[in-house]
């Protein structure tokens, strides 16, 4: 990091981190209640070995001026190993979870290891740990590819990870301690989710001014998905999580929203997390790296308009189908339907634009694990999607609200079509950074590929077997107009399930730990970096 | 259309622009009709808020994630009514910061729980809850049975009434000892709590034991409050009955 900074650079970075760290001081010190005082002690640790590393390489050897007239990887990779982090953190939490639902005595005793605890260590690991870092990471290799310009600044890229990865530690560590909002992807407390904002500002002003430096006239249509991302995370995390504090040093807070109003405002987010968050982004990664891999370009680019503005407009009704038959007024939940089924045919559209890519490169989806987590997540979202629509149908979701079929769902976008995305850009970028043809273990790939696979299709079925098996039963009547089966008799029969449930996740674990430690020997042994170049310029001829 | 869209591509600022605007018309059609609510559903006459004691139960609900796996909200679907009792209403939840409707039911759902148990059974339930319902996945709280930090709750009420919880200013300056004097059937205080609460709040040694106030004392106050906040729910589904 420190060598592609020049003196001044590594000045302001210093000052910053002296800064924050002041403030994580402050925090540790005035927080009069457990968690917020850790969680500042916590961010003091952290700035201080990194002041520390500064200060002492402060007079360092000085590549910047070299630097300069290339792209900057260095912040890709460390969102890149960042997220291989989270991922293992965020995966080994959900077996660990799964099998508490099968072996419930497991925990016994121990607070921060029971399921309500760390069930949402889960979601916020994996959502914003492992697919947050992978966003930012491809973003930054994603814009300085298509602008063909370098990231505006050498500093900011840093203090983006950095306050993000506090954010995300203070977020799952927080949980374990019993510090909630209880808002399901929006458990944070209020000083997180201030943190989140300021990171987030930086980001987006990063993403614009290296815009604003591009040497192509069009801005390419990865860089619309990221954008949206950017744009309309920040609008739904602000709005979901505005709150009062009820004391200023600690963590407890009310939300400003109360009853139905909080319950709307929560699933508009809820669901738009899944749009922006897991689907926008993620578009964006595979609008860039599945014509890189397959070597052609995107079937239709008025088709990608068409999908994308769709998406935009149509996700932001749809929060309201979960809350289909409860106190919500009825048009609301109506308008969330209407609008789910309608999302249908822009999510169909990209996943078939995704697909017809691939027309003239099959035989490299059969020799090319990596194209072929980017295929198969291509699949992935057009079924899930599909799924998507036809669960907010009404009826549909009188049975199916409420059960493990939406826990299947979710996860079939999110191993299915999210975590295969992610895992075939990393197998792209990491060779490309390091100057080499391919990972240093391309069995590996290939294993990783199939563990993935195969783990997604046994969690999966396993959870719609579930979730119809419950919903049936608990409808069931029998002939005397009486419910046939008591409540526990629908959890009795979750039981293999469950079982099938954590191995199917185990095996996706097991398949991360491969990409981890494959993509760990790739670095090692290094032979270079990427040798594409930005386009420089002239001064003032480009238009912002 | 596609003469405009290529411009638009060139122009990053307005691209952010026009992504904002088609993000954003979907919320404010479905989020700011919410803000009539006030005007719209009508709260019960008999609709109280959380006692001091159920709202330090409810942060432990929260802390502890049981909305993770109970929801808090009946839908209007025959085997829900059979299987719980009346629908939730949209006034009961009023008071709620935040709401806890929840999205699974790895449990059942528990918006009509209060009254349906001894606090017993709660206790043995929550402390081991194989005991009592052996096929039961619920994890064991065996550490609710320690002291119950009561710190904030003077804040917490305050906080509350100004975001609009009908709490008094007499409720929260007596918040502390209204929280005390609910787990002390024969203590002095239970007066004033009934005064500001309603006679219908239920005031007992929840776990047993009247030496301490505890975390599980909290929790089965609000576990045993759940759905009886107001009874208009039970009257309205007496009267369709008939």
């Amino acid at each position: 990091m420190i060598k592609s900074l020049s003196i001044p650079e590594r000045q302001s970075m210093l000052a910053i981190v002296l800064l924050f760290l002041a403030i994580s001081a402050a925090m540790a010190g005035l927080a009069d209640r457990g968690v917020m005082s850790t969680h500042g002690l916590m961010a003091f640790g952290i700035l201080v070995l990194l002041g520390f590393y500064i200060a002492g390489s402060f007079y360092g050897p000085d590549k910047s001026k070299v630097s300069k007239s290339r792209y900057y990887d260095d912040p890709t990779l460390a969102g890149v190993f960042l997220s291989l982090f989270w991922a293992i953190i965020g995966m080994g939490i959900g077996v660990w979870v799964a099998a508490l639902l099968y072996w419930p005595d497991m925990a016994e005793g121990i607070s921060w290891l029971s399921f309500g605890r760390i069930r949402p260590g889960h979601t916020t690991g994996i959502i914003f740990g492992f697919g947050g870092n992978a966003l930012i990471a491809t973003s930054f290799h994603v814009v300085q590819r298509t602008t063909r310009a370098r990231l505006a600044d050498s500093v900011s890229p840093w203090l983006i990870l950095l306050g993000y990865n506090i954010f995300c530690l203070w977020a799952v560590t927080g949980y374990l301690m019993g510090s909630t909002q209880s808002k399901e992807y929006a458990e944070a407390e209020w000083y997180a989710d201030i943190l989140l904002v300021l990171v987030w500002v930086g980001y987006f002003v990063l993403y614009i001014r290296t815009l604003a430096r591009r040497n192509e006239p069009h801005i390419y249509v990865a860089n619309w998905y990221y954008l949206a991302f950017i744009l309309v995370v920040a609008i739904l995390h602000i709005v979901n999580n505005l709150a009062v504090p009820v004391r200023l040093t600690s963590a407890e807070s009310f939300p400003v929203w109360a009853g139905v109003q909080d319950a709307m405002v929560q699933w508009w987010y809820g669901h738009n997390a899944v749009a922006f968050f897991l689907t926008a982004g993620f578009l964006g990664m595979l609008y860039y790296f599945l014509p890189i891999r397959s070597g052609r370009p995107i079937w239709s680019y008025r088709l990608s308009i068409v999908s994308f503005w769709g998406i935009v407009f149509f996700y932001i009704w749809v929060g309201s189908h979960h809350l289909h038959y409860t106190a919500l007024p009825y048009w609301a939940q109506t308008l969330g339907m209407t609008f789910s089924v309608m999302l249908l045919v822009p999510s169909w559209a990209s996943a078939g634009n995704a697909l017809l890519t691939l027309n003239g490169a099959w035989h490299k989806v059969r020799d090319d694990a990596t194209l072929r987590f980017m295929f198969v997540a291509a699949v992935f979202y057009g079924l899930s999607t599909f799924e998507g629509s036809f669960l907010a149908i009404r009826p549909v979701n009188s049975l199916s609200h409420y059960t493990d079929w939406t826990v299947g769902h979710v996860h079939s976008g999110t191993l299915g079509w999210v975590a295969m995305i992610v895992f075939g850009a990393i197998y792209t970028i990491i060779p490309q950074l390091t100057g080499r043809k391919e990972m240093i273990w391309p069995r590996a790939v290939e294993w990783h590929f199939w563990l993935a696979v195969a783990g997604t299709l046994i969690y999966v079925v396993a959870m719609w077997n579930a979730g119809i098996t419950q919903g049936l039963m608990w409808r069931a009547y029998d002939e005397n107009g009486a419910l046939s089966y008591s409540f526990i008799e629908s959890v009795k029969a979750m039981a293999p399930y469950y079982l099938l449930r954590t191995i199917g996740g185990a095996l996706f674990l097991a398949g991360a730990v491969l990409c981890v430690l494959n993509c760990r020997e790739t670095m090692k042994n290094a032979q270079g970096e990427a040798t594409d170049r930005p386009l420089v310029a002239p001064v003032g001829t480009v238009e912002a | 259309m596609l003469k405009l869209h290529y411009n638009l591509e060139k122009v990053s600022m307005g691209l952010v622009a026009a992504i904002i605007v088609a993000a954003s018309i979907g919320g404010i059609v479905e989020i700011a009709p919410l803000f009539t609510i006030d005007e719209t559903v009508e709260i019960p006459e008999d609709m109280r808020p959380n006692t001091p004691l159920e709202l330090a139960g409810r942060e432990i609900y929260i802390r502890e994630g049981c909305y993770a796996c109970h929801s808090q909200m009946v839908r209007s679907l025959a085997d829900e009514l059979d299987r719980y009792g009346p629908y939730s209403m949209t006034s009961e939840s009023a008071y709620d910061r935040p709401m806890l409707w929840g999205s699974k039911r790895t449990g059942p759902d528990l918006a009509r729980l209060g009254e349906k148990y001894s606090d017993t059974w709660h206790v043995q339930h929550l402390l081991d809850p194989r005991s009592v319902v052996p096929a039961s996945i619920m994890p064991s709280y065996s550490w609710l049975d320690q002291d119950l930090d009561a710190d904030l709750i003077k804040d917490q009420l305050t906080t509350l009434a100004r975001l609009g919880v009908p709490y008094n200013e007499e409720m929260i300056k007596q918040a502390r000892q209204d929280l005390f004097a609910q787990t002390q059937p024969d203590s002095e205080f239970v007066e004033g709590l009934n005064a500001r609460y309603g006679e219908r709040v239920a005031v007992r040694s929840f776990d047993g034991d009247v030496s301490r106030l505890t975390e599980l004392d909290a929790l089965v106050a609000y576990l045993q409050s759940l759905g009886q906040l107001t009874l208009e729910p039970y009257d309205l589904f007496e009267e369709v009955a008939q």
